[in-house]
């Protein structure tokens, strides 16, 4: 919901503008008098979106939920990914919303873990906005308890583009980048790269196959965002999930004990 | 200018993406439009967006001009100013313009992009409307 009425008005001021020189034309005359003012908005774009994720966001905190949205191409590993996080924090209680263009293919997948999986179709949209996001929470509420959650991965649309810049509530970002998209692509690609608390290098098992250079991709996301936590993970061998897994329960630790400190501090 | 994402990974994302942001720049100005005493003709509408950002100018100048068919903002221009991407490198202590798409670390003395100074904007200007 927008509401940003009041300060509108008060931000509009008038100027005229300077008068066209051929005031003889009686065609011109209509536009010598014609005059015009400014209002200033200076307003984002993207306003109405985060004020959304805003609202997702005060809805986790509450429950005590933190929430990751997990972002990457097609095709990079982002539901594999969950299903060995489901099958290796079994000790945190996990929900899925899962976003697909079209199908409930990837939610049928993680539904076999037994945790609960939300699916949102976004039709044409090629990324998920936290009006969505808000509606797989309110499914969420009506099915499950949430305050008996931990955790709540967001599995964004498969984009390097779009979702870095709609943002649906999340606590931590996190990006996967699998070892077949090349070196390249977060030079390509930076806002995502640049906006992730997290990157995970996926499908390292595939690396002695190609001629991919593991230390050039790091590098290469490092000039952009010098402060991501970086994990070279296969899904398929389990190499590396080990450290993916430690942050992430690191990421929900922090979080509860920063929302305990908060309702702690009068 | 050297915009990014002039390759989108689904060749037709882009446009949709620029459509959505389409679609929440018109109903943020409808709204202001709405709350006004009298409504002005919006003859001109000021966007600033930074080349850090998912936005293809281009894309966003023919969702506008689609969807404002027929509505209030029939005939009203969209006018877009580019920010260039200007970072800050600490050891230097120095502002530097990256080579989007190419490097993005200081070029003197290759410290990694920390402090992004603009380039990051996506934002609704002004309008410039006639008085009624």
């Amino acid at each position: 919901m927008t509401v940003w009425n009041a300060p509108l008005s008060d931000a509009t001021h008038f100027s005229k503008r300077a008068l066209p020189a051929v005031p003889f034309l009686p065609f011109f005359v209509s536009h010598a008098m014609h005059q015009t003012f400014d209002a200033a908005l200076e307003m984002n774009l993207l306003h109405a979106n985060q004020q959304g994720a805003d609202h997702n966001r005060a809805h986790f905190d509450e429950w005590g939920i933190t929430c990751l949205n997990l972002m990457s191409s097609p095709g990079a590993g982002k539901t594999q990914l969950l299903e060995c996080t489901l099958r290796g924090l079994r000790d945190l209680k996990i929900a899925i919303i899962e976003g697909d263009m079209t199908t409930e293919l990837d939610a049928d997948r993680l539904r076999q873990y037994g945790v609960p999986v939300i699916a949102i179709n976004t039709g044409r949209s090629c990324h998920l906005d936290s009006k969505m996001v808000a509606g797989g929470i309110h499914q969420l509420q009506q099915a499950h308890r949430p305050t008996e959650l931990d955790l709540v991965v967001v599995e964004n649309v498969g984009n390097l583009v779009c979702p870095a810049e709609f943002e649906v509530g999340e606590h931590v970002k996190v990006a996967l980048l699998s070892v077949t998209e090349g070196e390249d692509k977060p030079l390509k690609y930076p806002v995502m790269f640049r906006e992730a608390d997290c990157l995970l290098i996926t499908k390292i098992d595939l690396a002695p196959y190609l001629d991919i250079d593991l230390g050039q991709i790091e590098a290469n996301v490092r000039q952009i965002n010098p402060h991501v936590a970086i994990f070279q993970v296969s899904a398929k061998t389990g190499d590396g999930l080990d450290a993916w897994f430690g942050w992430l329960r690191q990421a929900v630790a922090d979080r509860v004990s920063r929302s305990m400190a908060h309702s702690v501090t009068p | 200018m050297d915009r990014l994402h002039t390759a989108c990974p689904l060749p037709i994302a882009s446009p949709m993406h620029e459509t959505d942001m389409t679609k929440a720049l018109i109903g943020t100005i409808r709204d202001w439009w709405d709350s006004q005493p009298e409504q002005p003709t919006i003859e001109k509408v000021h966007l600033v967006v930074g080349t850090f950002t998912c936005v293809e100018p281009a894309s966003l100048q023919f969702a506008f001009d689609v969807q404002t068919q027929g509505t209030f903002l029939d005939g009203a221009q969209l006018v877009i100013q580019d920010i260039p991407l200007v970072a800050h490198c600490h050891t230097c202590q120095t502002d530097y313009l990256p080579e989007v798409g190419r490097q993005y670390s200081c070029p003197t003395c290759n410290s990694p992009m920390e402090d992004i100074r603009s380039g990051r904007e996506l934002k609704i200007d002004r309008l410039e409307c006639a008085a009624v």
